[in-house]
Formats: C-alpha cells, structure tokens, sequence
C-alpha cells in the first residue's frame, strides 16, 4: 500500500517537473533576482557588477514626490475602477439573465471590449478623447454640455478620469460574465416563491440574489482588483509616463528603462509585489475568517 | 394604470439593453469609420464616412512593417500557447488526478505566479533574457509570456480534469498501462473541447502582452502589434496618423472579435473555471 502511495508520488512529481522547472526559471529566478537588485545600484545591462547599497532605492523612493504620487493613483485607480465594473457588471449580468429578444447577440456585444487588447482599446479612447478632433468633445459640444473643448488626456483630474473610464469600458465585461456565471446556476424556484409572494423585485435583489452570488462576485472583484494594481498598458499608452496618471508599473518601468536606474526601478517593483502580495494575504485571511463565522 | 406601468418597465429595460450594446460597440464602430476617412475628412464627426477610402490601410503596410508585426505576433502566440499546454496538461493530471503529498503547496504557488505583477520579474526578466542572447528576439518574449499563459493554463485545465468522473482511468490502470499512456490515450481525446478554450484564452493573453513587448524589443522588424500600435507616430512625431493607427486596430481586433463571436460559449465556461473556482 505504501509502495503504490510512493510510486503514485513520484509520477506526479515527475508529471509536473517540466512545467515546475519553467516556471522556477522563468517566474522564480527573475522575481528573485529583482529583489536582490533593488538593493544595489544597479544601472540597465551592468547587472554583475552592482554594487550593494542597502535600503538606498528605497529612501530615494520615500523622498520622491513622484513615487507617492504613483502609489495614490495606483490605489485610486484599483478602488474606484473595480467599483465601477462590479456595479455596472452586475447591471449587465442582470439584465442578461432576464428574457430578451436576442440575449445571444447582446451577450455577444457586451464581450467585444474584453477581446479587443488593452493596447487597442486606450489608442481607440484616445481618439474618441482628443481635444481637438475627438467624437466626444464633438458630441458633448452638440449637446450644449460643455462650452469648449475639455483636454480630456492632458488636464491632471480629467486624465485620470479618462483613464479609468477606458479601464471600465475594458474591464466590465469580466464582471458581467462572472456575475453573470453566478446568476445563472441559481435555482429558479427562488424567483417563483417570491413572485408569489408577491416580495418585490428590488427586495428579491437584495436579500435574496445578492447573499447567494457574494461568495462569487467576492473572487471576481479579488481578481479584478489584483489586476488593476499592476495597472500598465492603459495609462502607457493613454498618458504615457505623465505623472499624474503614472501607475507604479509605470513608474518602476521609467526608473529601468528610461532612466537606466535597474536598481530603484526594481526597488518600485519589489514594493508593488509587496503591496499585492499583502493584499492577497488579508483577503484569504479575512475570507477565511469570514467562512468560519459563518459555520460557527 | 399597471398595464402602463408594465410598458413603461419593458421600455426602459429595452432603453437600458440599448444603452450597455451602444457603450459596449460604439468604440469599435467609430474606430472602423475613422479608418476609413482622410485627410480633413478624419476630423469630422460624421457618422458614416463621405468618401470611404481603404488609404489608411494601404499606408500601414507601406509604410512600416505591419504584415512583418502580425507574424510576429502570431509566431510568439502560437509557440507560447502550444508550450503552455504541453507543459500544463501534463502538469494538470499530476494535480487533478493524483494524490500526493505537497499538492496543495503546489496549486498555491501557481494562482500566486498568475496574481503577481509582470512588473515584479521585469528587472530579472531583462537580464534574463540579455544573458541568453534573446534581447530584441522572438524567442525572448515567447519565454517571457509563459509566465502569464502557463499558471493560467495549469490552474484551468487542472479544474477541468478534477471534474472528470473516477471511472475514466480505471481499467487503464488496471491493464497497467503506464502513466503517460493514460494521459495520451484517456485523457487528451475528452479534453479537446477544455483545450480549445484554454488554448484560445492563452492565445489571446499572449497576443495582447504589452509590457514585455514592448521592453524586451527595439527594432521595428521584432515588435509585435501592441507594441506597434502604441508606437505609430507621425513624421517628426507631430501630427498623429489618427487614420492609420485606427486602421490598425481593425485589423488587430476584427479576427478577435469573429472568434469570441464564434466562441463565445467556450470562452465563458474557460473564463468561469479559471476564476470562480479559484
């Protein structure tokens, strides 16, 4: 009996090694090397003869105006932008699941912003944004909205608007179809007994669909929100390194490539990584918490 | 009174189904317009293009390698898909299949590499790939844009396999046939509709991969098409060829777009197993 529990070990191990072993390369080996060069003052190229420096990266980054500034945007932009897409996901999701003419081909629509690459869907908004030639300032002007143009990608507060706009458009799709996926395997007798009852719809939300799709719509904004913090494609091409958009992706990018600084541009890596590590931390924790409440 | 109500209710939802399809399809639609006009034409608001031109299109590929980007993109697609699932399929039976000490710990490690930021191997990554010889290659990015298909790939089709009843493998393993005949000859024939969605879902991921891209890259001969897209500027970097970049995201995101039409249930169930299983 042992024997086969040990044999059964060693298939598995031996099943997995290829793929363990290219993820410990390609995975493993950099993160850890990008750790280790956020103590030294690396440059781009001259990674064997950094030398090390401490915590230097990191109290340049705590003096840098810049940095501070690109750790706010990165957590404004996660919150209000997952916001945005839970609640107008489950908008979507729900009307999806009513009966509709042509549910298919809306289902069908609603998924074009998810298949379109982030890169194409910011360059596509960047036009429709324009100052000068965009359809939204055209159409804003049309309808007497607005008396001028708006520098929808230049002014400081509209860009990071513009931004998180673009990311919703991209974005909500996801949490439509996850919600969407929750919805769609309750049971229907739910719906019926309340029908009967006569409870009204908007009650039916709340205190019935809403508890029986959170543990779901829980994991879809967990993951949303892990995503929106390493924000990059979207602001890069939007904005570019501007800093009152900048991301911390964007940012540690800078520090490497554009500034040639491999050892702070890892440091600003390094505490991205942290930060999402930390915040995947308290979700399994509280998560965990939470389930145990609700056995005891 | 409540019949009125009623139609008033139906309307409203019906405004509220028009209103998600127009937010949802506009952006597109006026990127296909804009790519269709010139000149002074491009700076109007019309709706319908006046003179449709295919101008726009022409010049792309006249002037900068654009067909040469599409290869790319599709070499560094196609190459890092099919190892991703070679890799994982045989990694998901080990997961799904098999009871073995240190699993868990596993299955951990591998949603922990599809949550952390590509920003966090970057640095590593770079010198990585400068030491092999890769910088400004193919080969370089298809490496890189495994660490986001192969967690992904692992962790969906190892969900797939966990729902598969018992009975499957059984008499194989009874004749004694070997491990990996069991995967080949058991599982690979019912798992083709999961790899299909997998794959397509992996395929796209590393379609769209920008970061990597568009740091790993220089000459214009290797970008892929996000990185091409991003970078189309005009002569001397002052008027922005509108036209031309809108041209470019049609060609980009209309094979996209046929195949989630094509596809779209398959793309849901692969995004729900992958997600609220976690």
């Amino acid at each position: 009996m042992r024997s086969l529990a040990a044999r059964r070990a060693v298939t598995a191990w031996a099943f997995l090694a290829p793929m363990l072993a290219v993820l410990a390369l390609i995975a493993g080996w950099p993160l850890l090397r990008t750790i280790l060069l956020g103590f030294t003052d690396a440059g781009l190229g001259d990674f064997g003869d950094a030398q090390f420096i401490g915590l230097g990266n990191y109290r340049d980054l705590a003096a840098d105006p810049n940095w501070w500034r690109a750790v706010l945007n990165t957590l404004g932009f996660t919150l209000i932008s997952v916001t945005i897409e839970t609640l107008l996901g489950l908008v979507i999701a729900l009307t999806l699941d009513a009966h509709l003419p042509g549910r298919g081909l809306v289902r069908a629509a609603v998924l074009i912003p998810w298949a379109i690459p982030t890169v194409v869907s910011a360059r596509m908004w960047g036009w429709m944004l324009n100052d000068l030639y965009g359809v939204v300032n055209a159409v804003l002007l049309g309808l007497g909205l607005i008396a001028k143009p708006w520098a929808w990608l230049a002014d400081p507060v509209l860009s990071m608007i513009s931004v998180i706009a673009v990311d919703v458009w991209k974005g909500t799709p996801f949490m439509a179809l996850l919600s969407l996926a929750a919805l769609q395997v309750l049971p229907r007798e739910i719906y019926e007994a309340a029908r009967v009852d006569g409870v009204h719809p908007v009650r039916v939300f709340f205190e019935v669909t809403l508890p029986l799709i959170r543990p779901a719509l829980l994991v879809a904004v967990v993951f949303r929100s892990l995503d929106a913090m390493r924000v990059f494609d979207v602001i890069y091409v939007l904005t570019g390194d501007n800093p009152s958009t900048a991301s911390m992706s964007v940012y540690a990018r800078q520090q490497l490539i554009d500034f040639q600084q491999g050892g702070m541009g890892s440091a600003a890596a390094t505490f991205l990584f942290l930060m999402v590590a930390l915040f995947a931390a308290l979700v399994v924790t509280l998560g965990r918490i939470r389930v145990a409440g609700a056995r005891a | 009174m409540r019949r009125i109500w009623k139609l008033f209710g139906r309307v409203a939802f019906l405004l509220l189904v028009a209103a998600i399809v127009l937010y949802a399809v506009f952006p597109f639609y006026w990127a296909v317009v804009s790519s269709l006009k010139t000149g002074s034409g491009l700076f109007t608001a019309d709706l319908l293009p006046k003179n449709p031109t295919f101008e726009n299109y022409v010049a792309l590929f006249r002037e900068q390698p654009f067909a040469r980007n599409i290869l790319n993109s599709a070499i560094v697609a196609a190459v890092t898909t099919a190892l991703s699932l070679g890799l994982s399929v045989s990694a998901a039976y080990a997961l799904g299949r098999l009871r073995f000490l240190g699993r868990g710990g596993i299955a951990f490690v591998i949603l922990s590499v599809s949550m952390f930021p590509q920003i966090a191997v970057l640095t590593g990554m770079f010198e990585l790939i400068q030491v092999a010889g890769l910088y400004d290659s193919l080969w370089g990015l298809i490496l890189a844009d495994l660490i986001l298909t192969l967690p992904f790939s692992t962790w969906v089709l190892t969900a797939f396999m966990r729902e598969l009843p018992m009975e499957l493998e059984e008499a194989a393993i009874l004749d004694g046939a070997p491990a990996w005949r069991i995967v080949t000859d058991v599982f690979l024939p019912v798992m083709a509709p999961a790899l299909v969605a997998t794959g397509l879902l992996a395929f796209i991921l590393a379609w769209n991969e920008f970061l990597f891209a568009l740091t790993f890259t220089l000459s214009e001969e290797q970008r892929t098409v996000p990185v091409a897209i991003a970078l189309i500027s005009g002569a001397g970097g002052y008027e922005i060829p509108w036209g031309r970049i809108m041209a470019a995201s049609v060609i980009v995101t209309a094979p996209l777009i046929l195949l989630v039409l094509a596809l779209q249930r398959r793309i849901v169930s692969g995004l729900t197993a992958g997600a609220v299983k976690g």
